[in-house]
This record gives C-alpha cells, structure tokens and sequence, in this order.
C-alpha cells in the first residue's frame, strides 16, 4: 500500500443502526480537508463496511480505513484499539473526531491512553506553521479561544453543526484496517431502541431556524404554538430550561449552557425571559427575534428584533401573515 | 460496596462568567462558585443507594483550588461520609489529560467499586473525564446514562445516543457519568451541616499521588489564543399595537429568513 500523505487529517466517523455514516460526518471532512487530506477511519457495525467507506469517499476522504466492529455489543473500547492502529499507520497531523457522546467517550479513553493532547468542543480548526489549531467558543459564546497541543497530533472533537464548509468527493480508495484487540473491559449493549422519527421538523442540533418556548406558554398544550410557528417557518423547535422543569416538553430540546447550543440562522424566543443558562445556548445565532410581554426581559438586550406583547396575539398573527405572503 | 463521585466547582452559570484574558484561566472571582449541578445529581444517585443500602461507603473527590472547602463541606452535608481534595498550585490550568491521570491516582488510592460522574460540566463542556478515567483505572465505562440501576456487583441503564437509546451494562468497578435527567439534589439539613463538620476531608497534593504536572512524556494541551466577543447589540425593540405579527413577517421577509 502506499504512503499516507504526510498532512494527513485522520477523521473518525462510526456507522448508525441504519448503517450511514453519523450525521456529524459531512462537516468533520469539510474541516479536515481544509487543513489537510481526509483520511477517514470507518467504525463500522459488522457488515456496514464497504458501504460507509464508500459514503466517507463522497464526503471527501481521499482514503478510507475500515475497522468493523469484532463484537458491537461492547461499548466502546473497540474503537479505541482501531484508532490507535489507525494513528500508527497514517502519522497523521491532527485527528478529527464528533463532539458526541460516542465521540467524546472514544476521544477521552484514546487520549488517555496514548497521553496526546485532547482539544475538545471545537467550532473550527486552521493550521498554523507549527500544526493544526482548534478553535472553540466558550462561556456561551461570549470567549474565542485557540489551542493545540505541546507536541503530537492533537485530537479535536468538532461541535455538532457547527462546520459549514463541505470537502470535494473523491474517488473510492478503502482498505480493511488491522486492529490488535486491547482486550480491555467494556460494558455491554443489551439492546438498542431506534428513535423513530416522529416529526419532520429539523433537528434542533445544527438546525438553520429555531423558534423556541418558555415558560411564557403557560402550558405543554399552549406550547404547541411553538411548533406551528417552527413549521411555518420549516423550524426546529427548542426551550428554555424552565419550560422543559415545567414538562411542556422533553429535556432533548433544551437550549442553554445545560442543553442544546445552536448558532442558527435565525432564533426566535417567545415568553423565555433570557436568563444568563439560556443565552449561553444561543446567543451566537445570527438573528434573534424575542417576543415577551415583559419589556424588561434580558432577552431584549441580544434580541435584533423585540416585541413587547402577548405572544398568544402576536405569533398567530405572524403564522397568518407568513402563510400569506407565501401563497 | 464503595461509591466515588466526582463533584466540581463551577461558576454559576446564572452569572456573568469570566476569563481571565492574560492568564486564560477562569477569572474564579468574576463570579460565584458553586458545586455544578450534574455533580450534585450524581451524588444523589449515589445517596439514594446509600440509602437502600446499608454498608454502602459514599466518598466525594474534587480538583480544586485552596478555596473549594465550602462546595466540598456541601458534598459532605448532603450525606457523603467523606471527601478527598486534590489541592495544588501545579495544576493551575491543568489541561484534561493532566486532570484525568490526577483524578485516576485518587481514586486508586482511594479504593473503589463505582465511580458516579456528570456526563459534562457546565464551564469545560468537554465530557471527556469519565471515558479518560475508565480507560486509566482499567474499567468498562457506560456514560451519558439518563437512568440508573446500581446492584451488588453490576450497574445498568438507558444512554441516549443521537439514533436512538441504548441499555448498557456493566459489571463493577466501573465508571459511569450521568445527564441531567437523573433526580435533582437533596437539600442539607441543619442535621447534615452539623455532622459534615465531623467528617473526614483530606487533602491531596500532587506529590501526595507520586504525580508530577510537568511530564515529559505526556503531550498536552494548550490555550494559544483568548479574546472576548464584543457583546451583542440590541436591535429593534417595538411594542405590539395590534399589528405586531404583520412587523415581524416584514422583517423576516425582508431579511430572507422566512
């Protein structure tokens, strides 16, 4: 086999239960092969292989490894031993990895064991003349910070939604990767539920629109005007945390330092005073609208464009005049 | 059976927070500390075990500065029957893997069945620490769990993944981290406070663990850059006469965001 190019980006990205790619791939190839050449590792589900080497090629790996899973009952460590073997072969200058559960937990225990350096929760990488440099956004986004590692290639995990930009496809080029075991312990998967996509509306993580509720609703049958207004807009929907304490609805939209952060195109916040957690999740989108009946709402302070009034007037006013204007 | 659980002081996250834009570190007196959530809920999982349980050995461990004895004495009100304190100017700015190998040492010191964390603290935001942790000490690690069974020799529970939810298991030791779906906190009552001032708190420096912060061997990782974001402006601000709905829809038009 040929050599490795020697700026090599080593992005890992693991199967689904459908066998596709996890959704964060795109993004991750997109700010590898700005820095550098894509090499993927696959982490596949037995059988998912061939497949999802195929996916990362079009997603812009110039090469892709295959490590399928020996036992996809065990969580984790499996990953770990491809990733060390994967590292080895390829010398690369940085590895690129999901800031997801599954992503962060391969990371932590990669790092750990190989002592590198670990730069987590990215929003962007660059390369300097030294090697590659990570980017992140702190406190909320009220801090941009820059870091790297003291020597070796720094593992990067990649906020979620947060890469715009998207690599070239390539032509396929997969090889099967060989991984030894470590052997290490891991704790079993038992069972897996699949989430059944029960709307269409888009993910909240990395979504272009949110239009999110408060505590303002009142109630989780009067927070349904959040998602008519979502789905007017083609939206996904969040909450502030005390919309969510209040059971208006599920903990997975949450919006806030404990939570969701979104950087979305436009954020639309109805009855969510603002508090400091909350802003911390969305204060970097670009576009803030804020509709509270309390004029003095912290919200106001952020948002580009405020109304002051009830928002159970207001938003079904917006919906009607939004399906108008689009006939 | 003995429980770790990891407690860490955070600034409050319903304040204004600060780095410090010279040093890069955390500016601790920009705002107020407070034991993070997800550490409180962690130790609650693992009193309510306690509980149920009797012989069952509750120890808090925290990396923190000198002036963490408040949020630690906490931990011990709550009903943890000790705590550990890893206390030394060396780990100013320790980076994750410095503070993972730390974290490991105490904890083999210390002696362990099961190690409750968070699944992600709210000022790093990193969640590394478990998975990091679990691979150091040589144990299975099942994190991000939104709900939790502890028995004798196994814990078990849901992990929600972005696909959908996972029911994983593991046979003790083990580590595990927990999500905000678990029950809140108990508050310490007087009787608790009282007691917490008769429990064993230990401190620990780096050299107490046979560690040293500036290994050779280890790469680590560094802040090159700081800066902070000018503030967000306020923009438009209108009251609704009626016709506030239409405004808005004018707006979102014009600027292509409907």
């Amino acid at each position: 086999m040929t050599e490795f190019p020697r700026d090599a980006i080593l992005v890992v990205v693991e199967t689904r239960a459908s066998g596709e790619l996890e959704k964060a791939a795109a993004g991750l190839f997109g700010a590898a092969a700005a820095v550098g050449t894509p090499i993927a590792l696959v982490l596949a589900s037995p059988g998912a292989g061939s497949a999802a080497a195929a996916e990362a090629a079009v997603l812009g790996a110039a090469r892709v490894l295959v490590a399928e899973t020996p036992d996809p009952s065990a969580l984790g460590v499996s990953g770990v031993d491809a990733l060390v073997a994967a590292v080895e072969l390829t010398q690369p200058d940085a590895i690129l990895i999901s800031h997801s559960l599954n992503g962060r937990d391969l990371a932590g225990r990669y790092a750990a064991r190989q002592r590198a350096a670990i730069s987590v929760d990215a929003v962007g990488v660059s390369r300097d003349d030294e090697g590659v440099v990570a980017h992140h956004s702190v406190y909320g986004g009220a801090y941009n910070v820059t870091s790297t590692s003291t020597f070796g290639a720094p593992v990067i995990t990649v906020r979620q939604g947060s890469i715009e930009a998207r690599a070239t496809a390539q032509p396929p080029a997969s090889e099967t990767l060989d991984v030894t075991g470590s052997g290490k312990p891991a704790a079993r998967i038992d069972a897996f539920e699949e989430a059944v996509a029960a709307t269409s509306r888009p993910e909240l993580r990395g979504a272009a629109k949110v239009v999110a509720g408060g505590r303002g609703l009142g109630s989780e049958e009067q927070f349904a005007l959040v998602g008519q207004l979502a789905d007017t807009l083609g939206a996904a929907v969040g909450a502030s945390r005390a919309a969510v304490d209040a059971g208006y609805i599920p903990a997975s939209q949450q919006v806030g330092q404990t939570g969701v952060s979104v950087s979305s195109q436009l954020y639309i916040a109805l009855g969510i005073s603002g508090a400091i957690q909350h802003r911390a999740g969305m204060q970097t989108a670009k576009t803030i609208v804020a509709i509270n009946k309390d004029s003095d709402a912290p919200i106001f302070e952020i948002a580009d464009f405020g109304v002051v009034g009830d928002l159970f007037k207001v938003v079904p006013q917006l919906i009607s005049a939004l399906e108008a204007r689009k006939k | 059976m003995k429980i770790i659980v990891l407690v860490k002081e955070v600034p409050d996250t319903y304040g204004d927070r600060k780095l410090n834009l010279e040093t890069g570190l955390a500016d601790r007196a920009a705002s107020e500390a407070v034991i993070d959530e997800i550490g409180e809920r962690a130790l609650e999982l693992a009193l309510t075990y306690a509980d149920a349980n009797q012989g069952t050995e509750v120890a808090v461990l925290t990396l923190a500065p000198e002036g963490a004895t408040a949020t630690i004495r906490k931990g011990l009100a709550m009903g943890a029957g000790s705590a550990t304190h890893i206390c030394d100017e060396a780990l100013r700015g320790a980076d994750l893997g410095l503070t993972a190998e730390t974290l490991a040492a105490a904890i083999r010191r210390m002696g362990f069945d099961l190690v409750i964390t968070g699944n992600v603290s709210t000022d790093g935001s990193g969640g590394m620490i478990p998975a990091m942790l679990a691979e150091l000490l040589d144990v299975p690690h099942a994190t991000g769990l939104s709900s939790v069974e502890i028995s004798d020799g196994a814990v078990s529970g849901s992990r929600p993944i972005e696909s959908g939810v996972q029911k994983v298991s593991a046979g003790l030791p083990a580590v595990i981290s927990i999500t905000e779906a678990l029950p809140g906190a108990r508050f310490p009552n007087f009787k608790g406070i009282m007691a917490a001032k008769k429990k064993p708190l230990e401190t620990l420096t780096l050299a107490d663990l046979g560690l040293t912060a500036d290994d050779p061997d280890a790469a680590r990782s560094i802040m090159l850059t700081i800066a902070e974001k000018p503030p967000r402006a306020a923009g438009i601000k209108i009251i609704d006469e009626g016709d506030a709905g239409e405004k808005l829809a004018d707006f979102l038009i014009e600027n292509r965001l409907a």
